[in-house]
């Protein structure tokens, strides 16, 4: 009886944790997430990157806002902030501002971040406050089901445009380019190597950086556009291209033809924060 | 052993890692994620239901595994990893 105990907790004992153990509040997982939902995926890629920058993980924190992607800062084990609607980054904003030693990641979806909080997030860009924004972009408002978001693309069906949306989307790095962010790129859940590459590039970024990460929503979006979850990461194989660098003009969305990913702006301009000790905080 | 479409003029010298596959049965959900991108090809669906009512995957060939970690990178769910097995020196 003792014996056969023992042989089953032995090889219990020997098994590693999860590389991201250390990171994830494990009493909360399974999380929320869909079957197939690419927030799970992104948010593991952010968790990786903050892991390889080597920064100081007790100074740093995590904000989102609401919806689905709101949620990864309850799972996350640093300190975190789950704000109201559309204001993570101006929760951000007060949160580096008060501590600018404090690297701050916001984690949030294209409704939460462009359409509710799309003003907050043209400001944060426009003073290059030094904020590392990931917007998880399922081309919907998935949480609350499936309706049409800023982000939709022409013509796809959703909740409320049955016959198919009619409305221009979002081009979201042009967005973030013309506001005057200092880094920005664009990768999909399948591109995670590249993916977390780039969220430690823009961790290490003094700077506003912007990654948008394009991710399926099987369950509302992929339904009504009779895109399984294999089908929408095959649609990520076969009609993305990488191009660096490219013009930001020509980043629309668009499955029927290419769609642009990559790294497309990495530039220097001087914060807000160090503009204002220039300014104001003469010594 | 790989299959190559020209074999590399170093392939004798370079030594293959071999890794082994972790799961975590009960966080799975069984997106499938895992098992289509394998490039090794060795995951499977397996005949068992978790907790939640999911199949998660199974190890069809342990020794098949290279050790890229893309199906723990991949899933969205924390469920999958693999750790390197250790080789002797210049085995």
């Amino acid at each position: 009886m003792s014996q056969a105990i023992a042989r089953k907790e032995a090889p219990l004992q020997q098994v590693p944790d999860h590389p991201l153990e250390d990171l994830i509040r494990s009493d909360r997982i399974p999380h929320i997430w869909c079957p197939g939902c690419g927030i799970g995926t992104a948010f593991a890629a952010t968790l990786a990157a903050m892991k390889a920058s080597g920064q100081d993980l007790s100074s740093t924190c995590m904000v989102s806002g609401i919806g689905c992607s709101g949620r990864a800062a309850g799972y996350v084990k640093l300190d975190s902030f789950h704000t109201t609607h559309g204001r993570a980054i101006p929760f951000a904003t007060g949160l580096k501002l008060g501590n600018p030693r404090l690297n701050v990641v916001v984690f949030s979806g294209d409704g939460d971040l462009f359409a509710i909080g799309g003003n907050h997030f043209i400001h944060a860009a426009r003073r290059n406050i030094p904020l590392t924004v990931i917007c998880l972009n399922n081309l919907n408002y998935g949480m609350t089901g499936g309706q049409v978001a800023a982000t939709t693309p022409y013509l796809a069906r959703t909740t409320t445009t049955p016959a198919g949306n009619t409305e221009a989307p979002f081009n979201l790095p042009l967005l973030a380019w013309a506001a005057g962010a200092s880094f920005v790129a664009r990768w999909t859940i399948l591109h995670i190597r590249e993916l977390t590459d780039c969220i430690q590039k823009a961790m290490l970024k003094n700077g506003f950086a912007f990654i948008e990460v394009l991710g399926p929503c099987p369950i509302n979006y992929g339904r009504r556009n009779k895109e399984k979850p294999l089908q929408t990461l095959k649609l990520y194989q076969e009609q993305t291209i990488i191009r660096n660098q490219a013009d930001p003009s020509d980043l629309e969305i668009d499955f029927s033809k290419k769609v642009v990913l990559g790294e497309f702006v990495d530039k220097e301009r001087s914060t807000c924060i160090e503009n204002y000790d220039k300014t104001c905080r003469l010594l | 052993m790989m299959e190559y479409w020209r074999t590399p003029f170093d392939a004798q010298t370079i030594q293959v890692s071999q890794g082994i596959v972790h799961i975590i049965e009960d966080r799975c959900k069984g997106c499938g994620y895992c098992i289509e991108f394998c490039p090794k090809h060795i995951l499977a669906f397996s005949p068992r239901f978790n907790k939640k009512g999911y199949h998660p995957p199974e190890v069809l060939q342990p020794d098949g595994c290279v050790n890229c970690h893309y199906c723990e990178i991949i899933c969205p769910e924390f469920a999958i990893y693999s750790v390197e097995v250790p080789t002797a020196p210049g085995g």
